[in-house]
């Protein structure tokens, strides 16, 4: 159970590792906030849909698994939408399109369709747990240096007066150059393990 | 309707808002499919129809059905739902009508499906084109033309970034930022040159 759960964070980091689910990462990885909010969204569909698909496995014919998988992803897509509304309206708009897109995350469906249609309902749980937490952490971590460089902040605070922010990090070209970077220093340390 | 708005719509989606650049929306085909220029012509092409049919499908679904019984927020998973019969059918009819076509798109229609571009541009459509949960004026076709017009931009990102990396075959790049992460940066680049269209006023 723990293996299934700290797999996810570090060994298959769904982002770094896998390189899945990369459109909401770039979007909304603007400010450190914004990549938290996404990350618990993404990690209580995770929960939910893996858990629900564990159990409902038997019963789904093996010819239209996929359709099935999606309806249950996007009922509980609609139901942390509903509750963003209602809770957190600011962050919302802040995440915009990218909330309901996540019924097209292919981290969610990759999940169902390569664990939790194999997997019983507790260790499915702990792989979505795992898998989130993951998200999470490399959302953090995207955003993190994205806020530092582009608005010069952390969490919304001002870190250093004076200190001119490269605005163009902030910018979606900026996304783009940060997860290239990033994904090409995985591989260094990848590969010095290896060595 | 009129012809300014139809030329916002296009300058918008087409550069400003590029749906790959700008947007990151359809990212995994991108990375994935654009090494050479032939399939990524086949997946844009694919992409830009089911863009397109399915803006006109979700168009319909959300003004006549849910609307009128109160249900926009069953949108999202009505909208996943049609999207994925509908490329279901289409794979099925290209099949039946001309198996060469199928071969051609083959293994890239299926994928469409949770591309996130043509969800994308439908709950854009849904959001852009409807006030208060009333259509505007000429508003069906708006979102069809903007479905097509993110197609377009789709076709558009991937021609210039399959072009690139078959160039890139012959270069001698570093070990680590091979194929992916040198994607990402290229990528990273054209975004900063789509960024000059940001400017464009009429």
């Amino acid at each position: 159970m723990i293996r299934e759960f700290l797999k996810g964070i570090i060994k298959e980091n769904p982002t770094f590792v896998l390189a899945l689910g990369l459109c909401p990462t770039l979007a909304v990885s603007v400010s450190v906030i914004n990549g938290i909010g996404m990350g618990i969204a993404a990690t209580f569909v995770l929960l939910g849909s893996n858990m629900i698909i564990a159990l409902i496995k038997n019963g789904i014919p093996d010819k239209i698994r996929i359709p099935c998988y999606i309806v249950v992803i996007a009922t509980f897509v609609t139901i942390t939408e509903l509750t963003m509304k209602a809770y957190s309206p600011a962050l919302n708009r802040a995440l915009g399109i990218y909330v309901p897109l996540i019924v097209v995350n292919c981290i969610v469906l990759g999940r169902a369709e390569a664990f939790a249609s194999k997997s019983s309902v507790m260790s499915s749980f702990f792989d979505g747990l795992g898998m989130g937490v993951g998200f999470t952490l490399a959302l953090i971590l995207i955003s993190g240096i994205r806020e530092v460089l582009g608005a010069g902040k952390i969490m919304g605070q001002t870190l250093v007066k004076g200190f001119d922010p490269a605005f163009v990090i902030g910018m979606p070209s900026g996304a783009l150059l940060v997860i290239g970077l990033l994904l090409g220093f995985f591989n260094i340390l990848k590969s010095r393990k290896r060595a | 309707m009129n012809a300014q708005q139809l030329l916002t719509i296009f300058i918008s989606a087409v550069f400003i808002y590029n749906v790959i650049l700008s947007r990151f929306l359809g990212l995994c085909s991108f990375i994935a499919i654009s090494k050479q220029t032939k399939p990524a012509l086949a997946m844009s092409l694919a992409v830009m129809f089911v863009t397109t049919m399915s803006s006109i499908i979700t168009w319909l679904i959300y003004r006549f059905l849910l609307i009128p019984f109160g249900l926009t927020y069953l949108r999202t998973i009505s909208f996943i739902l049609v999207i994925a019969t509908f490329v279901q059918f289409v794979e099925m009819v290209i099949r039946k009508i001309s198996p060469p076509m199928y071969r051609f798109f083959g293994i890239y229609l299926p994928l469409i499906t949770v591309n996130c571009a043509v969800l994308g541009v439908a709950v854009l459509n849904s959001d852009m084109f409807f006030v208060n949960n009333q259509p505007v004026a000429a508003s069906f076709i708006y979102s069809a033309f903007q479905g097509v017009c993110v197609g377009l931009g789709y076709t558009l990102a991937m021609l210039l970034m399959s072009g690139i990396r078959e160039r890139l075959e012959l270069c001698n790049v570093p070990r680590a930022v091979k194929e992916f992460p040198l994607a990402f940066i290229i990528a990273s680049i054209m975004s900063l040159g789509f960024m000059g269209f940001n400017g464009f006023r009429f």
